[in-house]
């Protein structure tokens, strides 16, 4: 051994013991900057739209459901046999609720007007209603205990000229202010609404109907319905069947297209890594020669790319993660006008499918170079 | 020998090209079936929506206040104004016809049942089941059948031109009725062929072909109300301005626009001494659900295409670098750049023809696939899209190829000949 030799060996054993699979990773990396990053990038964006995809699809019902909350009631209670429901009975379907939907109480009789025309009052929570029934169209919520609302084909009847009005219900009179208009094309554009404690003191009448949005699953809305009749036995519980089939159709539709089209992008995403890795391995042929030449077994070079390839898919899958997790929390926010929390349910599977797409780009080009002489590598054929 | 060079290309090289043009039609097609998906999603969204119910109600003009209470109508019969029965088909002679995908008119009237000894007040509403009525030369079917789908009946429909009815549930566990029994209604025999079902006020009622309530009350061709269930598109700010404050073309624009108010205004001017109204539980939620389901699939096609041009280029740039060797010995024999540059163009542009135009067709099959299998409908593809598509898979092509070839002309063709770059 000469000296020079010798200095080396005394000088490398103070160096830091690093194994050298290690080492030929980072080299491998810092060396082919350009093809790296490009691979890495490829990996990133797959597993970005993947991760966001995936994200909405998990998330788009809960959003979709909300929308769907604005259709009013999904629940009716009515007295059974046309009797009014108890006094506690609001306070109870609350406590079934708890803060997941709304309800409205609803009381109605027929009165007289000052010329003995017939017309339906209804007493209510203009608070609750206002929450419950969004598409209202009202012109100015009442403010007042004897304000009321008036709907816009019973108005020219009762007040054309915005005056106050007297009501008769069955010898008592009521004088009202009408504080505004009512419309909605349906049974409400004829009615009166005024509020429950002013309703219940006039007429004596309670409740009889409870209007309820219940949020969630379908599940969840049929058992909030089992634990309203045993709560309430006085109450017949009944769904509203169109707005929870069409909710359920057009849901169904909506998920059914958006796991369509994830299918579809992540499989070009994945074509994309595929061909980017494949490109990146071949290109490294040379390489590989030198390892083989140089004595390397056949499962140590396997195991070297596996690595390489598995430690690009995982670091692009965690970086795709992260920005996937953004795309989808942009959406939300620019398309829903909420967020879309981060689901790191999706993180296992990201990961999981971006190793498996890079060791599959990474074991077909290398399956092909072992059949190749290293020396026909080599020189360049 | 320029068209030679590329045509030995394509002869010789078949895998690489193969594999290039592979991920051209793969990219192609996803985006032609996603815009295809997202151009139509608004209509099949709108379509699935309908099942909710009718958006608009046709009312008479002169009509006396609703006194319902419950269900029941506590109204005289026969006060008030009605509609006439004849002017109904008109629904489809005006502008938006093809958005009116169907209509239901009702009549109600008070009637005395009885069966198997018990007697009952109950409200006999008159409809339409699936009648078949002529406008013109259109023939078409409408009634309850396509306006509430979810009304669900057990036994089966009565036929419009028959007496036969249908007893809601909660009557019929009242009165012991069951599919095939004889009821007395206000001193007449009719056959009861079905129970319904419709969670609302119906379960409590008796429903009959409208010329059976017409009969009850007697006045031929009376109407109470008609609903009208059309595809509408959602109401933006210029939709709620009022038509009358409009001038000319700006007015003209409004009407026709599918909006609920101007198909309601067009409801109005075709049924003689009426009153439209859009029904605002329905048609203001539709418009807001549609316009989420749309901006969510637009944005998702943006991520598809955004893809699926990264497929293409990776692909492209990957099968460019594998040549570097080819444009050494090209620049070694005395070929310029622009040479170069121009047969790896040509190649991509081929490729991306030939490609785009498969991918169409691979696209067209799938929007198809998911149109069928999501809606249980047709998917239209407007032919416009081909020119579109080709357009933007040569320009994304050209795109993915520029850096690679940029690259492969800089090269020097000792390095790329001996393999050492």
């Amino acid at each position: 051994m000469s000296h020079q030799a010798r200095d080396l060996a005394a000088s490398r054993e103070h160096a830091p013991h690093r194994s050298m699979l290690l080492r030929m990773l980072v080299r491998a990396a810092i060396l082919r900057r350009g093809r790296a990053t490009s691979a890495l990038f490829a990996m990133v964006v797959a597993a970005a739209v993947a991760t966001a995809m995936l994200n909405l699809y998990v998330d788009v019902q809960a959003k979709l459901r909300r929308e769907f909350r604005n259709y009013g009631a999904n629940i009716i209670l009515v007295g059974k046999n046309g009797a009014s429901l108890p006094a506690e009975a609001l306070a109870r379907v609350d406590s079934v609720l708890a803060g997941h939907g709304s309800a409205a109480p609803f009381a109605l009789v027929v009165a007289r007007t000052a010329d003995g025309q017939p017309i339906v009052v209804a007493g209510t929570d203009f608070d609750r209603v206002r929450q419950l029934n969004k598409w209202w169209s009202v012109s100015n919520w009442p403010s007042a205990a004897d304000q009321v609302l008036v709907g816009v084909r019973a108005l020219p009847l009762v007040s054309p000229k915005n005056q106050s009005f007297a009501l008769n219900f069955q010898g008592k009179t009521l004088e009202l202010i009408p504080a505004g208009t009512v419309q909605t094309g349906a049974a409400e554009d004829s009615r009166i609404y005024i509020s429950l404690p002013e309703f219940i003191k006039w007429t004596g009448v309670q409740p009889s109907t409870i209007e309820v949005a219940a949020s969630g699953s379908p599940e969840e809305v049929t058992a909030m319905m089992t634990q309203l009749s045993g709560t309430i036995p006085a109450a017949d519980v009944r769904p509203v069947r169109q707005i929870m089939e069409g909710e359920a159709r057009v849901l169904g539709k909506t998920r059914a297209t958006l796991l369509a089209a994830s299918a579809l992008i992540i499989l070009t995403a994945a074509l994309c890594v595929l061909s980017t890795l494949m490109g990146w391995v071949f290109d490294r042929r040379r390489d590989f020669a030198i390892m083989k030449a140089l004595g390397a077994s056949g499962r140590l070079l396997n195991g070297f790319f596996a690595m390489e390839a598995a430690a690009l898919g995982a670091a692009g899958a965690i970086l795709g993660f992260l920005v996937g997790i953004g795309i989808a929390a942009w959406i939300g926010r620019a398309n829903f006008h909420a967020t879309v929390y981060p689901r790191f349910s999706v993180l296992p599977i990201v990961l999981v499918g971006s190793i498996a797409v890079t060791l599959l780009s990474a074991i077909v080009p290398i399956s092909l170079l072992r059949r190749v002489q290293p020396a026909v590598i080599l020189r360049g054929e | 020998m320029f068209v030679r060079l590329v045509y030995e290309s394509f002869r010789r090289q078949q895998r690489r090209k193969l594999l290039a043009g592979a991920a051209i039609t793969l990219g192609v097609t996803v985006a032609t079936a996603m815009i295809a998906v997202a151009t139509d999603i608004g209509d099949k969204i709108n379509r699935e929506l309908r099942t909710i119910g009718a958006n608009l109600v046709v009312t008479p003009q002169e009509d006396s206040l609703d006194v319902e209470l419950g269900g029941v109508n506590l109204k005289p019969p026969s006060d008030g104004a009605f509609l006439n029965e004849a002017d109904l088909p008109k629904i489809k002679g005006i502008f938006w016809h093809n958005n009116i995908t169907g209509f239901a008119p009702m009549l109600p009237v008070t009637a005395a049942v009885e069966h198997a000894g018990r007697r009952q007040d109950a409200t006999l509403l008159g409809t339409y089941f699936a009648k078949q009525l002529k406008y013109g030369t259109e023939v078409f079917t409408t009634g309850v059948r396509n306006t509430h789908p979810w009304w669900k009946v057990s036994g089966s429909w009565p036929n419009d031109d028959s007496g036969d009815v249908l007893v809601g549930e909660r009557l019929a566990a009242q009165l012991d009725n069951k599919p095939g029994d004889t009821l007395n209604i206000s001193g007449r025999q009719v056959k009861v062929s079905g129970i319904l079902s419709s969670g609302g006020a119906e379960d409590d009622e008796i429903v009959a072909p409208l010329s059976l309530a017409q009969q009850f009350l007697g006045k031929p061709g009376a109407v109470r109300r008609v609903y009208v269930s059309a595809l509408t598109k959602p109401e933006d700010a210029f939709a709620r301005r009022d038509p009358k404050s409009l001038s000319g073309a700006i007015y003209d624009r409004w009407y026709c626009t599918p909006y609920p108010q101007a198909i309601a205004l067009q409801l109005t001017e075709a049924i003689p001494h009426s009153n439209a109204t859009q029904i605002r539980q329905v048609s203001q939620n539709e418009g807001a659900v549609l316009t989420r389901i749309e901006g969510l699939i637009f944005l998702i096609t943006l991520a598809a295409l955004f893809a699926s041009a990264l497929a293409v280029s990776a692909a492209m740039a990957t099968t460019i670098f594998e040549r570097r060797a080819e444009v050494g010995l090209m620049k070694a024999l005395g070929a310029g750049k622009l040479i170069v540059a121009s047969v790896f163009f040509a190649e991509a542009a081929l490729l991306a023809l030939l490609g785009g135009i498969a991918g169409f067709g691979i696209g067209t099959v799938l929007a198809h696939q998911i149109g069928h299998s999501i809606f249980n409908s047709d998917i239209a593809i407007p032919p416009v899209l081909l020119p579109v598509i080709l357009a933007i898979a040569v320009i994304v092509t050209f795109a993915g190829s520029a850096a690679a070839i940029r690259r492969a002309v800089k090269l020097d063709p000792v390095f790329a000949l001996r393999g050492e770059l």
